[in-house]
């Protein structure tokens, strides 16, 4: 771990100006702090934000949730309202880390956590989103978790949230505050950016932007279900997730919400996917186009070609489960 | 005592105590819960210590062309930077005779040393190695284990011969009736042991006191002294607690080296620690393997001939071969039998010994063979074992010194309910889960090594018993109380068990589940020496006396002991050698593994659901304990079945996964009701406690307990370990 300053942001506004300035906006630290000791990050200032006051969540005047960017996963998995309104989001949530890392992570700490990708922990191997140029060792070595759709031949590394995939499901704003002092709302779809020829660029804050919340629009209609698909029970990352929002009466579906994770760089969805659902008989030829148009273009790239099928196979069966009557 | 003959009754067959045995909590239990046993890295002796980081080399094989160190030397901190380029020169030998670090630009394997920054903080350390600037001359190395079968040798000068033979297995397997011939892998795993590799190294004049996490300290010791080139006596290793080991602290590792080279050039105390990352590459690691078994029998699954081969890599100069095949010499009956072992030269880290070396990964292979083979006979694989039940070792000719793995395997299939299970795959559905039970035999040799104990009874009525014994975490410290309490009659509490100095008298260590035995033997004989002085004080024979409630008695006469101790207490020595019983008999711990797997229907996700160990293993000294160790084991089983594997990336030589997020353990969710029980044995030809090792049985053969279960629960016949979800995709059932 490189040397480097602390101090306490006392307020939003002095965050984003120490951020923009060079500075590092640290709140639960449960990945910028492993990052730090490998020397995958090594800021020279770190800006603490724990003390700010954003760790509220309120209801909105539209009937959904603001939920502090400080709130910590643990809370925002156990709060009686997301339990009961945004199930998707709370079961997200708890299939995250472990206990512990949840009491820390914070919800937009969560949002800004890097990838897992092996070669990017290590600082002595190529990597175009670490090192800029230097390659994508992942391209052709072990790629087991890597990313199907919307990688680039820059960089196939996955986004490893589960909260982000419930809340790409939910539509969900991100609320921040740049170092000018001026706020904005970005939805949740615009907020990373695919690889393309700058890895580097994960999203499209600006410099020293802090987030400062997340809403959730009012609650959907119908069952909610989060499947993550993982090589063990428990604290693993996702080969394959899917968020899940599915209205379905009488033998047809109304509406039906889809995001995946494990599969691309961010949070990923397909309207279209959700559009070949919409209006359509419950039935298996149904399930197997929607997930033909979330898979197309999908392509694999050695130790991780089973995450098509398996994509393809576990969205069947959360839409099977999500519309048995 | 030597283990020449079959003992006979001894007096801890009568436990008068009433303590041998018994389920009794660990009695380091509560320091260990409340922070107060320290562990190496916790030890805090002498001047403030420096800190030590590893700088790991970033290449498998090559020449180190310059090592700027300058910008390390003027970082915050830094006391020190050692390079090749000032190192000692220091002895050499395999990774069992010498652990030389920093010898020269060569490098040999990824992560090898090649610098050491030592600072006044881990911190400043760790962030000093970082500006270690190497630059090397990459040549080309051979790094996996499958493209490079044609560069294998038989391997010379190893502990176990590599190839056995008996009858013509050629001949015999051709005109069997029924073959079966299959090629299993096992992949590379590392140890994950909980505390990391870890050292303080101090020079009292000129001698090295190394409080370090090893689990052979009296082997430790000769290493050092060899790699240092200094007297043994001059090296003193201390270890009484240790965080886990599984074989990966069995020899001295790159930590107690470096932290002893630069506490001598410093004059003052070093301390150093591997990260986790560090531990893949820098320490030891269980090699993959590449195992073909041949089975031939006749029509009613009799084993006429029984084939097992195996391939396994390890570091060029390095001879340790991983034993796959031998477990195959004994397990089974069978006329015509041959087992080889070849060794591939490889430019990666030391492959060495890790928890059951040999059967861990072998029964992999043979005990998925096994059921492989019971469904073509069309016989339960129960059945298909029972029918090939040796009654001698089928290859040594020599009987066996208790075997009762057709007790095992009866008495767990009655609890387990192994009736209920459908022979034809595919055909139990519990909603999404295809569910499957499966059944593997386990087996473990039972070694003895020599080892030495001292036991002296205090004018306090205190008995304190010293070796240099390690405790890493099985339950040594808990069972040796037991045993001397029962020899000496004493309740529990008065026992005082001084471990892990090399200043105490040598003793087994921890490995190869031997540790109990060997030094639970020396124990025993100490106590029986001491036993006699207290015997012919109190003017009773010692044979006939007993001993217990703190009072010797012969017939209707008994005396208090302490009165018999005076002011200056009463000790005695006592040792254990192996002996001609290891080689009249044939000495092996036997169980059966039960699995119920559940297979999601949709995702091919594999969850074990519960499980079961019958096991055999002479006296159990604590069933408390003995069951921890065995369940233990099984879920190391469970992570070699499911999760467990080191990718290495041949462009780099390296294991690419070196951290616990993606080199998969299994953790709580995995592990939901396993059980695991031992039969009443007592073997009289393993040694006077007449038990055998339990630290490694629960590991052989679970593995392949779960495969066999994955097989009835969905049609998936995965022969490539770990069986992970995308290997059992494509023989799932369509979705409907």
């Amino acid at each position: 771990m490189k040397q480097f300053t602390y101090e306490r942001a006392a307020s939003p506004e002095a965050a984003t100006a120490a951020a923009k300035a060079g500075g590092r906006i640290i709140a639960g630290g449960t990945n910028l702090l492993d990052l730090m000791k490998l020397q995958v990050e090594t800021p020279s200032q770190l800006i603490d934000i724990n003390r700010l006051p954003l760790d509220k969540i309120e209801e909105t005047p539209e009937g959904g949730l603001r939920v502090g960017a400080l709130v910590r996963n643990s809370d925002l998995a156990a709060d009686p309202r997301v339990r009961r309104h945004y199930g998707v989001l709370s079961r997200a949530l708890l299939a995250g880390a472990s206990a512990q890392l949840r009491n820390k992570a914070t919800t937009g700490g969560n949002l800004l956590q890097r990838t897992r990708c092996y070669y990017f922990y290590d600082i002595t191997k190529p990597c175009n989103k670490r090192a800029p140029g230097s390659g994508c060792a992942a391209l052709a070595g072990f790629n087991r978790i890597h990313a199907v759709l919307g990688a680039s031949d820059q960089c196939i590394a996955t986004h490893p949230s589960d909260m982000a995939v419930a809340m790409r499901a939910l539509d969900a704003k991100v609320e921040t505050i740049d170092a000018e002092g001026a706020e904005r709302v970005i939805p949740i779809t615009d907020l990373h950016r695919l690889p393309g020829n700058t890895p580097q660029v994960e999203t499209t804050l600006k410099p020293g932007e802090l987030i400062t919340a997340v809403t959730l629009p009012p609650p959907l209609p119908g069952v909610q279900i989060y499947r993550k698909v993982r090589d063990r029970a428990s604290y693993a990352f996702a080969l394959v997730s899917v968020a899940a929002v599915v209205e379905a009466e009488g033998g047809r579906i109304r509406s039906a919400r889809l995001a995946f994770g494990g599969l691309a760089p961010k949070p990923w969805r397909v309207l279209e996917a959700e559009e070949k659902l919409a209006g359509a008989t419950v039935n298996a030829a149904a399930f197997d186009a929607s997930a033909t148009a979330v898979l197309a273009g999908a392509h694999g790239y050695g130790s991780n070609d089973f995450k098509i099928p398996l994509a393809r196979r576990t969205l069947r069966a959360v839409l099977a489960e999500a519309t048995r009557t | 005592m030597k283990m020449n003959t079959p003992v006979g009754a001894n007096a801890l067959d009568a436990e008068p105590q009433g303590v041998v045995g018994k389920p009794l909590d660990r009695v380091d239990g509560r320091l260990k819960v409340t922070g107060g046993a320290r562990y190496a890295y916790e030890v805090q002796q002498g001047p403030a210590a420096a800190y030590g980081c590893v700088v790991e080399a970033s290449i498998g094989r090559g020449r180190i062309t310059s090592i700027d160190t300058r910008a390390a030397e003027r970082a915050p901190g830094v006391v020190l930077v050692l390079t090749y380029a000032n190192a000692p020169e220091q002895g050499s030998g395999n990774h069992r005779e010498a652990h030389p670090v920093l010898t020269g630009p060569e490098v040999s394997y990824y992560g090898e040393p090649v610098a050491f920054v030592v600072a006044a903080t881990f911190e400043q350390a760790r962030a000093a190695a970082y500006l270690v600037h190497v630059t090397y001359e990459k040549a080309s190395g051979t790094y996996a284990l499958r493209p490079n079968l044609e560069r294998a040798r038989s391997p010379r000068g190893s502990d176990a011969s590599p190839d056995s033979a008996v009858g013509d297995f050629v001949v015999a397997f051709a005109a069997a009736p029924v073959q079966l011939d299959a090629t299993y892998t096992t992949p590379l795993q590392s140890h994950a042991m909980m505390e990391p590799h870890a050292t303080l190294a101090t020079w009292d004049g000129d001698t090295l006191v190394l409080h370090t996490a090893n689990q052979m300290l009296s082997q430790g010791q000769k290493v050092v002294a060899t790699t240092l080139k200094i007297p043994q006596e001059k090296v003193r290793l201390v270890s009484p607690f240790i965080g886990g080991g599984f074989g990966g602290k069995l020899w001295v590792n790159a930590d107690a080296i470096l932290a002893a080279i630069a506490s001598r050039q410093l004059k003052r105390p070093v301390k150093t620690a591997l990260t986790r990352q560090q531990i893949f590459h820098v320490t030891t690691h269980r090699s993959d393997t590449i195992q073909r078994v041949r089975l031939g029998t006749d029509r009613d699954g009799k084993i006429l001939a029984i084939g097992h081969d195996s391939f396994s890599g390890n570091l060029g100069r390095e001879q340790v071969f991983e034993g796959a095949a031998i477990q195959t010499r004994s397990l089974y009956a069978g006329a015509n039998r041959r087992t080889r072992h070849r060794l591939v030269p490889l430019d990666i880290p030391v492959a060495s010994s890790m928890r059951a070396p040999g059967e861990a990964v072998g029964l992999l292979a043979l005990e998925c063979a096994m059921d492989e083979l019971a469904e073509k006979l069309d016989l339960d694989p129960i059945e298909l074992r029972l029918r090939n039940e040796p009654t001698e070792d089928p290859e040594r000719h020599v009987p066996y010194s208790s075997r009762h793995l057709v007790a095992c395997l009866q008495e767990g299939a009655q609890r387990f309910g192994w009736a209920k299970r459908n022979p034809k795959p595919g055909q139990v559905r519990d909603g999404r889960w295809l569910v499957g039970m499966g059944v593997a035999a386990a087996t473990r040799g039972n070694p003895l090594m020599p080892s030495k104990a001292n036991v002296r009874l205090g004018p306090d009525g205190i008995a304190t018993v010293k070796m240099a014994m390690t405790d890493i975490g099985t339950g040594t410290y808990t069972i040796l109380t037991q045993i001397a309490a029962e020899m000496l009659g004493l309740p529990a509490e008065r026992i005082r068990m001084e471990l892990g100095d090399t200043l105490f008298p040598q003793a087994s260590g921890s490995g190869g589940s031997f540790g109990a035995a060997s030094s639970g033997s020396a124990l025993f004989d100490a106590c029986t020496g001491l036993r006699a002085k207290l015997a012919r004080l109190a003017g009773m024979d010692p044979d006939a006396a007993s001993f217990a409630d703190g009072r010797i008695a012969v017939g209707g006469q008994s005396r208090a002991i302490l009165d018999l101790v005076g002011a200056d207490g009463i000790a005695a020595d006592g040792e254990i050698e192996p002996g001609d019983t290891l080689k009249n008999y044939s000495q092996q711990s036997y169980g059966a593994h039960f699995a119920e797997v559940g297979v999601d229907a949709d995702t091919g996700e594999v969850r074990l659901r519960r499980m079961l160990g019958v096991f055999t293993a002479g006296r159990v000294l604590n069933a408390k304990t003995a069951r921890s160790q065995a369940i233990g084991g099984m879920i190391f089983g469970v992570g070699a079945a499911l999760t467990e594997a080191m990718e290495l990336d041949p462009r780099f030589g390296y294991f690419v996964n070196h951290d616990l997020a993606e080199y998969h353990v299994p953790v709580h969710a995995d592990v939901p009701d396993v059980d695991a029980i031992f039969l009443a044995e007592l073997d009289d030809k393993a040694n006077p406690l007449k038990s055998k090792g339990i630290g490694e049985l629960g590991i052989c053969g679970a593995g392949a307990a779960l495969a066999n279960a994955i097989y009835n629960a969905c049609g998936a016949r995965v022969r490539d370990y770990p069986i992970t979800l995308d290997k059992v995709l494509s023989a799932l059932p369509a979705q409907t």
